[in-house]
């Protein structure tokens, strides 16, 4: 338990965090940015895990391996999305997600 | 003020600062270096709740990997000098009403709860206890997921390098 910092400080934080990656999801039309805003929304929500669990459950570890967890699909997520945004480039030599509008083989 | 009040406005004001950089910027590689920044003031809040070894992962993993990952593939894929046009002003304006709206419903319903802090004995977090709870099966045991989440990244790893090897 943290000492003077209330448990809704951290809440809000993570809160606007969270809604600065939707804005970017929503504004960007670059698939390399529209990734990086994914991160950022998957890190404001380990956050709220991690303060759960140091808050409200301290005598257990559960957020703290719902946050582990999610750094790891985080991970994986990132490398599948390169590896198609690699390809799409070459396919299509831009990455904008406007100039990829086909599905056809 | 005490110092760890003080420490946890100044890494929520960074991070929040430098995310807000990320999604605006319009050179792409400061956007990364940006996101970096936020992604390490983020560990700080994590060393600030006394969760070292998560810290560390977060260092580890997003600071050390998945942002080089990104750095590389914007030298694959980008000029260095490249900017972005700026986004139509009807996407931005449609993007921050949907974000401020969100936002504001969010922190509204968060304000309100009574959130009542446990005031149990805190569970000390050494490695010794993480390591056994994650490859635990009894109560507390988190073997399953572990199993799960490691054939998870090999599939994702096998799957990346068939996705992105040239054809021939």
């Amino acid at each position: 338990m943290i000492h003077g910092i209330p448990i809704t400080h951290f809440l809000i934080v993570s809160t606007v965090m969270f809604f600065i990656g939707i804005y970017g999801f929503l504004t960007r039309r670059n698939l390399i940015t529209m990734l990086m805003s994914i991160e950022l929304i998957l890190n404001s929500v380990n956050i709220n895990f991690v303060v759960f669990n140091k808050y409200l459950y301290p005598d257990q570890l559960q957020g703290h391996f719902f946050a582990l967890f999610i750094i790891a699909i985080a991970a994986a997520e990132a490398s599948v999305a390169i590896a198609l945004i690699i390809n799409i480039y070459r396919r299509y030599t831009s990455i904008e997600a406007d100039d990829v509008n086909e599905m056809k083989y | 003020m005490e110092a760890n009040v003080f420490m946890f406005y100044l890494f929520s004001a960074t991070m929040l600062f430098f995310a807000l950089l990320a999604v605006t910027s319009r050179r792409i590689l400061r956007a990364a270096v940006f996101l970096l920044f936020a992604l390490v003031a983020t560990s700080g809040l994590y060393f600030l709740l006394q969760y070292q070894f998560l810290a560390g992962v977060q260092l580890a993993l997003y600071a050390g990997g998945i942002v080089v990952l990104i750095i590389f593939s914007i030298l694959l894929t980008h000029h260095i000098s490249h900017r972005f046009e700026r986004p139509p002003l009807m996407k931005v304006f449609s993007g921050l009403l949907v974000a401020v709206t969100g936002a504001l419903i969010t922190i509204f319903s968060v304000v309100r709860y009574p959130y009542k802090a446990s005031d149990t004995i805190p569970i000390d977090t050494n490695m010794r206890i993480i390591g056994m709870q994650l490859m635990g099966t009894g109560k507390n045991g988190y073997a399953l997921p572990f199993e799960v989440i490691s054939v998870l990244l090999l599939a994702a790893m096998i799957g990346a390098i068939v996705i992105a090897k040239k054809r021939t």
